[in-house]
């Protein structure tokens, strides 16, 4: 288990290194664009809050910095972030929980279907070494990865709302009304985040074929692979079971690489649709600079990152016995 | 291309010859498609670039056109809603856009090269610290993180991106160049310089570095991918100059004024075009050196089962 052991390390120390890095940035920043809105807060919400905010933000302390520091990480684990200038008088905390569920809907499962969708055909097309499925597919894909995800966001809205009206325009359901758990609800959340799950799907799609593809086509020459057909056994079975679970490995570990790409290409995605979720919030806060809010997602989406990093780990363990020994 | 030849003079011992190296791989990228075709589009916008002032027909930031003018011979791609003429500012756009990935894309991977060696060549509790720094760097999400150093830097020019690209767009490079090097660490040449006594700032400098030459350049590529990508995210949020001229910027007045419910759809599509070819042809070369240095992922003919 030394392996899961090493990247729980890993997990402790990228969450203090993100940490430390909100905690830092606003100190090593000439000037303080966070003072002019801390001057705001004064008198309409509590000393203590305000105070909390100041550690956090870097504005004139008395404490010495390794208190400030102290008291930023109790601050932070406890929840206390202050006070939303954008959502006054609504709490950081309250304001950045409405958010999450709805980037982890929405970015959460458009990822998952993309990882999965594109390992299957990265494994088919290097099965079919030489088809027409194998040789068009990677151009295709690398001119798609060069295109911003914002810009195919904005085309599928063209295309899909504005000319065909399949879809909404934007946000997570229709404005007039509520949440709530009906069928009716439900529809409308699913016809919401289509196009922007679209999207992500389309852009995050390729980097996992190609990657698949790749290591597909290094593992179908190993001779377990030449073993297993001289054994006669199914090529389905030889595809999956023998090739594809040992390809796959490399494809985790690529997840865990490149998922920060993936969220910050979701990020712009969200803004595009006006989808209600973290990213379309960090850019409300940076519009707004409500700098309280805008570190608190700054921290949040990086715990989520870090978090499926950790169970991209776990699948490798599980996946790999090799890991588990040593 | 002078640093290999200075290096294979001064060694003793016959190695490959470095000096090819680069001629080689040019010489197989003509030979390939993917490479070829990259390689033309770059070529186009530096071209475009240099010649703005003569390929725009007029200047970019002048207002003295009707807004939103459909496209039309006068104006290719017709109007923004200032009266800007859109393909003027599409051709002067090719200017900064290049420039942040081709700087950034130097810069990004300067800062891999510098981490990644100093790695594996040093070793021991180093590597351990650089290695887990590089992986801490890779994991934390990107756009956050600009964002926020972008949220609170004074001005948005240009050089703010390039600092912002460079600091958040190394820590790939830097993970594969280490594994290169470190394969690298144990071969007799190395162990020759040590002998002699060089100092290891001459060996990873002479030594290593010109033995990883294509690595470099495919790391380059990579990060002028992503110079383009995250330079146009910025811009497209308002974090770039919004005076400036660049495909980004553009798509930040398009958003900005509604160009797609304006009826002004190609406002919007150019510039992502433009953004997308600039960044397609950095990928196909390097896909194409992919192709070149592992030839198991070449393009096969249908064979007989």
């Amino acid at each position: 288990m030394s392996y899961l052991l090493r990247r729980l390390e890993f997990f402790a120390i990228t969450l203090w290194a993100a940490l430390t890095v909100n905690f830092l940035l606003p100190r090593l920043m000439p000037g303080s664009p966070a003072e002019a809105m801390l001057v705001r807060f004064h008198g309409r919400v509590s000393p203590q809050t305000v105070k909390a905010m100041e550690i956090a933000l870097g504005v004139h302390s008395d404490q010495n910095i390794v208190q400030q520091y102290l008291e930023y990480l109790g601050n932070t684990f406890t929840g206390n972030l202050g006070v939303s200038l954008t959502f006054f008088p609504t709490s950081v905390a309250k304001v950045v929980m409405l958010a999450l569920p709805w980037s982890l809907g929405l970015v959460g499962t458009a990822t998952v279907i993309a990882f999965i969708l594109g390992t299957l055909v990265g494994m088919l097309a290097a099965w079919r070494r030489g088809g027409i499925f194998d040789a068009i597919l990677p151009p295709v894909l690398i001119i798609i990865s060069a295109f911003p995800y914002f810009w195919i966001a904005l085309f599928c809205l063209l295309l899909f709302s504005l000319t065909l009206n399949w879809f909404p325009l934007g946000f997570a359901y229709d404005l007039t009304s509520s949440i709530n758990l009906s069928w009716d609800f439900i529809g409308q959340v699913v016809s919401h985040a289509f196009l922007p799950a679209l999207t992500i799907v389309i852009t995050s799609i390729g980097g996992w074929i190609l990657t698949m593809r790749n290591t597909m086509i290094t593992t179908l020459a190993e001779d377990y692979v030449k073993m297993a057909r001289a054994k006669g056994l199914s090529p389905f079975r030889i595809m999956l079971q023998y090739a594809g679970r040992n390809a796959i490995l490399p494809n985790l570990t690529g997840f865990a690489m490149s998922l920060g790409f993936v969220i910050s290409g979701a990020i712009l995605v969200e803004i595009v649709f006006n989808y209600p979720g973290l990213g379309f919030m960090l850019l409300q806060a940076v519009n707004g600079e409500d700098f309280a809010l805008m570190q608190a997602l700054f921290l949040l989406i990086t715990v989520a990152v870090l978090v499926a990093v950790l169970i991209a780990d776990v699948l490798t363990a599980w996946l790999d016995p090799r890991t588990r020994q040593a | 291309m002078a640093v290999p030849a200075i290096a294979s003079q001064e060694i003793a011992e016959p190695v490959e010859p470095r000096a090819g190296v680069l001629r080689n791989v040019f010489s197989s990228l003509i030979s390939n498609r993917k490479a070829l075709a990259g390689l033309a589009v770059l070529l186009l916008f530096t071209l475009v670039s240099a010649f703005a002032p003569v390929l725009a027909p007029y200047d970019p930031h002048s207002l003295q056109f009707d807004a939103l003018l459909q496209p039309s011979l006068q104006h290719l791609l017709g109007t923004a809603a200032n009266g800007q003429d859109i393909f003027s500012q599409l051709v002067w756009s090719t200017r900064e856009s290049l420039l942040l990935a081709v700087v950034a894309g130097v810069f990004a991977t300067a800062v891999s090269v510098v981490i990644g060696v100093t790695a594996a060549y040093l070793g021991g509790a180093w590597d351990h610290v650089l290695n887990l720094f590089t992986d801490v760097f890779l994991v934390i999400p990107t756009l956050p993180l600009m964002i926020v150093i972008a949220a609170y830097a004074e001005s948005h020019g240009v050089w703010v991106l390039i600092t912002v690209i460079t600091v958040t767009g190394w820590s790939y490079g830097a993970r594969q160049l280490r594994s290169q090097a470190l394969s690298l660490r144990n071969r007799e040449f190395l162990d020759a310089a040590r002998v002699r006594g060089e100092r290891s700032l001459y060996i990873i400098f002479f030594e290593v570095l010109p033995n990883m030459t294509s690595l470099i350049v495919a790391i380059f590529l990579g990060a002028a991918l992503y110079a383009v990508l995250a330079a146009a995210g910025l811009q497209f949020i308002g974090l770039g100059d919004t005076n400036d001229l660049s495909w980004g910027t553009m798509l930040y007045w398009a958003q900005h004024n509604g160009a797609l419910l304006a009826g002004q759809p190609l406002w919007v599509i150019a510039p992502g075009l433009c953004i997308a070819a600039l960044g397609g042809a950095f990928a196909l070369v390097n896909y194409a050196f992919d192709e070149i240095s592992n030839p198991a992922l070449r393009p096969v003919k249908k064979r007989k089962r």
